[in-house]
């Protein structure tokens, strides 16, 4: 880790929210820093063996003053063979040695006493969030705190599938790790600097695969705990509104608690996002639109508008009804 | 120098009927393996249109040209019609077709077996394409494949893909399968078993040799695929649980199967390839090639070492990191012999007389696109750096460049070279360059600026994609390619069927040349060659047109 320093000092100028070469996670940076180095060798290799095929093209075309005459034949050489097999085989060594050297670094790290532990359910097509020791359940919206190398925080992800495989691809945290049914698999990120990072499912799990989207929010130790303590809250029972109470009627009547929960409430399916605190996010859909009252609304009048192929249903609610179940919504908070 | 016989051109007419029920009844090798040929380029068209249908709804985010169960299916028939039905019948095509010719024989070893592996795969693409009319799946009838060339479990059982149309997808490769590996003994036992007197193994022309290694591997990579196809049927109908992760199934086996077939696969395609650069750029450059005993050696080697690669196509699936060191290993060492074959390649074209015909220009195109494609696996069998770029379009670059920018190169620089041969017609030269800067320009555009989006972190396979990330400008680099990819292959048909009615007379040697199949006429009669040849040398037309230097003397 001492070694890459330097490398965190240079401004990151990423030319994406999503660019591999913009690292702020030590895995992600590992990677960089191989990277840089595999580039570096195979770049090496581009230039010498394009230079010798560019000049053996041009300096051995056939001149217009040909003689007609063939050239010597030239059947081969072992000196040559022998020189040009040994050069690669050395190279290919230490690219192998380089990269096993990272590959231990990633997977066997040890958790200092910091660590978060997150669970990762991938669904057809959203992320469910899980903090065990925390007991806060969310969706497709991970927040985990900054880590500061004196006392390190990384976040640790167990990694499971409700249905398909799916993959968790946020590139400047880290690479990618497949979400694989009946096939628990872990990762970790230990984000340098607070703010919000993307990414989206990286394995083919279905129709609606490209609007799996990630959203990773890494805060501040103090605005992290803050978080944690409004998703630990319970909601209110009873909406004041009277509109949003008639909302939470039909919402519990209406088939939408077979998938949803919202705890405190007889609601408590698990097919699709808890929607304890759904006001807390930014998004919806995994991502697919700004959480807003009138897309919450155009959401739940018809999900196959905003994200085809989707699993939600419409519940075929009128005008009346559908500005009801808004309202409830909107007052998870 | 150059030998010519020509036969008289006048044939008696024969009606249309009864000229197909020739070609549908014929066990002759060229004739199949023109079959395979012809095949294979409508399906190339189709396949070229379900790419364009997909670059089309790419060139912007959230545009709505295709929508996402439209785009899902066009990628997934796009990927398994290229492979399986352009080129895997490409590669048999050019195999029956030239390797009799080339070992001096009069046919394939087993002539009704070829037939009968044709029209399995023939009708294995039927089945595939029937979907798009029969097919009943997720989104109703008409229902293509939508899983992904791939097809990952659990993607494919009946809960998530109910209907039938993952079955079309499963049985076509089955029946197509089966015709491969009857093409694969067939080829085995023909190089083995059918070379003319004095050719001995050491003597074969290099591309007999590495179709010799292609179809070793067909036999071994095909047969885990038919298993697992099986395997798949077993657990949607017969209540089977092998893939079924919802009852203890296991998703990562189907990879480790679909794999085992699938990096061997890639050889299987490139290795003719291969076969192709090692007859045309000697010829071009007036030297023999250059190292024959270790380019066989490098290519056994790869076909060994490409049976113990496969799962560095599974470093994201969570592998141990033992064994994602081992196929780091493995993989990074199949580098070694690849690299040994283009430096003798380079060392072939050193010291000659480099005639820029087309055949060379797309063989020296294939030399430096597949020197990038090596370079491009390099870096994503770094497990790491492969945990960042996999399954993004920087893969998808990648592959494309070893499919296209050094097998599909290669394959015209092939049908350049040999189109004189079986059709007794030369091809526009000026109607060739075209086609090869237009293809060249748009495989450049395309599959060049492909890599960017891969490393700004656009995974593969999405049917649309968010503003902002930075992808916008490269999607659209990208998509206008296809416009000069497209115009490209105008050219290549144009001069196809031109050439096929109007060519000049190309007289039965016209690249001066130094194989077997440049000794008989153009096209070549039914039996190939009037007396069976008796070679002394590697080149044994070399032998014949330079008598006080001849090969022999030296081998």
């Amino acid at each position: 880790m001492n070694s890459t320093t330097a490398l965190w000092e240079l401004p990151h100028r990423a030319l994406s929210p999503t660019d591999i070469f913009a690292p702020v996670s030590t895995p992600a940076q590992s990677i960089f820093d191989l990277s840089l180095f595999v580039l570096g060798i195979t770049g090496g290799i581009f230039v010498v063996v394009a230079a010798l095929l560019s000049y053996s093209a041009i300096r051995f075309r056939k001149r217009k003053n040909d003689d007609g005459r063939e050239p010597a034949q030239v059947y081969g050489s072992l000196q040559v063979e022998l020189a040009w097999t040994l050069t690669p085989v050395l190279i290919s060594l230490v690219l192998f040695l380089a990269t096993a050297r990272v590959i231990f670094q990633i997977q066997h790290p040890a958790p200092p006493p910091g660590a978060v532990e997150v669970t990762v359910i991938g669904h057809q097509f959203w992320w469910e969030y899980r903090y065990p020791g925390l007991k806060v359940v969310t969706a497709n919206e991970l927040h985990v705190p900054v880590s500061d190398p004196a006392h390190p925080t990384p976040t640790f992800l167990k990694l499971y599938s409700a249905d398909t495989d799916h993959s968790w691809w946020v590139p400047r945290l880290a690479g990618k790790t497949d979400l694989i049914p009946n096939h628990p698999n872990s990762m970790w990120i230990e984000p340098r600097e607070t703010g919000l990072y993307l990414g989206q499912c990286a394995q083919y799990c279905g129709t609606q695969h490209a609007k799996m989207l990630l959203r990773v929010y890494v805060e501040s130790p103090e605005d992290f705990a803050s978080w944690i303590q409004e998703q630990r809250q319970t909601v209110q029972t009873a909406p004041s509104d009277g509109t949003a109470s008639e909302g939470r009627k039909i919402f519990e009547r209406v088939a939408c608690i077979n998938c949803h929960t919202v705890a405190g409430t007889p609601a408590n399916g698990r097919f699709g996002p808890d929607l304890t605190h759904l006001m807390s996010r930014e998004t919806i859909a995994s991502g697919a639109a700004p959480n807003t009252r009138e897309n919450l609304r155009r959401w739940i009048e018809n999900p196959n508008a905003l994200k085809p192929g989707c699993k939600m249903p419409a519940m075929g609610l009128n005008n009346q009804q559908l500005d009801a179940v808004t309202a409830y919504l909107v007052s998870l908070r | 120098m150059s030998i010519s016989l020509e036969l008289p051109r006048t044939q008696p007419a024969i009606p249309f009927v009864d000229k197909l029920h020739q070609w549908v009844i014929t066990v002759d090798h060229k004739r199949l393996g023109l079959l395979y040929i012809t095949y294979a380029l409508s399906f190339l068209l189709i396949g070229g249109i379900e790419a364009t249908i997909m670059r089309i709804q790419l060139i912007r985010p959230h545009n709505d040209f295709a929508s996402p169960q439209v785009f899902n299916q066009m990628f997934t028939m796009h990927g398994t019609t290229m492979i399986f039905f352009v080129v895997m019948p490409l590669v048999f095509g050019f195999a029956n077709y030239l390797l009799p010719l080339m070992i001096g024989a009069r046919d394939m070893a087993f002539p009704r077996l070829n037939a009968f592996s044709f029209w399995l795969m023939a009708f294995g693409g039927i089945l595939l394409y029937f979907s798009f009319i029969g097919g009943y799946g997720l989104y109703g009838a008409g229902n293509a494949p939508d899983v992904g060339w791939f097809a990952y479990a659990p993607l494919t059982a009946q809960t998530f893909s109910p209907g039938h149309s993952t079955d079309f997808w499963t049985l076509s490769l089955l029946v197509s399968g089966f015709g491969s590996i009857g093409t694969a003994i067939n080829i085995i036992a023909t190089v083995l078993c059918m070379r003319c007197p004095g050719m001995t193994l050491g003597r074969m022309p290099l591309l007999a040799w590495l179709n010799l290694t292609m179809a070793g591997l067909v036999i071994l990579a095909i047969s885990p695929l038919t298993a697992a196809q099986i395997m798949l049927l077993v657990d949607r109908y017969l209540g089977g649980h092998f893939f079924d992760t919802q009852a203890g199934g296991s998703a990562v086996i189907w990879m480790h199967f679909f794999w085992v077939f699938g990096h061997p696969e890639v050889y299987v395609l490139v290795i003719p390839a291969f076969a192709f650069a090692s007859e045309i750029i000697p010829v071009f450059s007036r030297k023999a090639i250059f190292g024959y005993p270790v380019m066989v050696a490098a290519t056994l080697a790869i076909g060994f070492i490409s049976m113990s690669v496969w799962a560095h196509h599974m470093f994201t699936v969570g592998m141990t990191s033992a064994a994602n060191m081992f196929f780091v290993l493995s993989t990074m060492a199949i580098a070694v012999p690849t690299g040994i074959k283009i430096f003798n390649w380079l060392a072939t074209m050193w010291g000659g007389k480099i005639h820029f015909r087309a055949p060379m220009l797309f063989c020296l195109a294939f030399l430096f696109q597949f020197l990038i494609a090596g370079l491009t696996g390099i870096m994503l069998s770094s497990a790491p750096f492969n945990w960042q770029l996999g399954n993004s379009y920087f893969v998808v670059a990648h592959f494309h460049y070893v499919i296209v920018g050094a097998i599909l190169f290669a394959l015209f620089g092939a049908f350049y070279y040999w189109f004189p041969k079986a059709s007794g017609r030369m091809y526009s030269e000026t109607l060739a360059k075209f086609h090869f800067w237009l293809f060249l320009i748009g495989f450049h555009l395309t599959f060049d600026f492909m890599h960017v989006p891969g490393m700004l972190g656009m995974p593969r396979r999405i049917y649309t994609y968010e503003p902002g990330r930075g992808w916008e400008i490269w999607n659209l680099i990208v998509t206008i390619g296809v416009l000069f990819q497209a115009a490209g292959i105008l050219a290549f048909v144009a001069n196809l069927f031109g050439s096929y009615f109007r060519g000049k007379n190309a007289g039965s040697d016209p690249w001066d040349a130094w194989t077997l199949e440049w000794s008989t006429h153009s096209p070549p009669p039914e039996y190939n060659f009037e007396t069976v040849p008796v070679v002394k040398s590697r080149r044994p037309l070399w032998d014949l047109k330079h008598p006080e230097d001849p090969d022999w003397k030296y081998e």
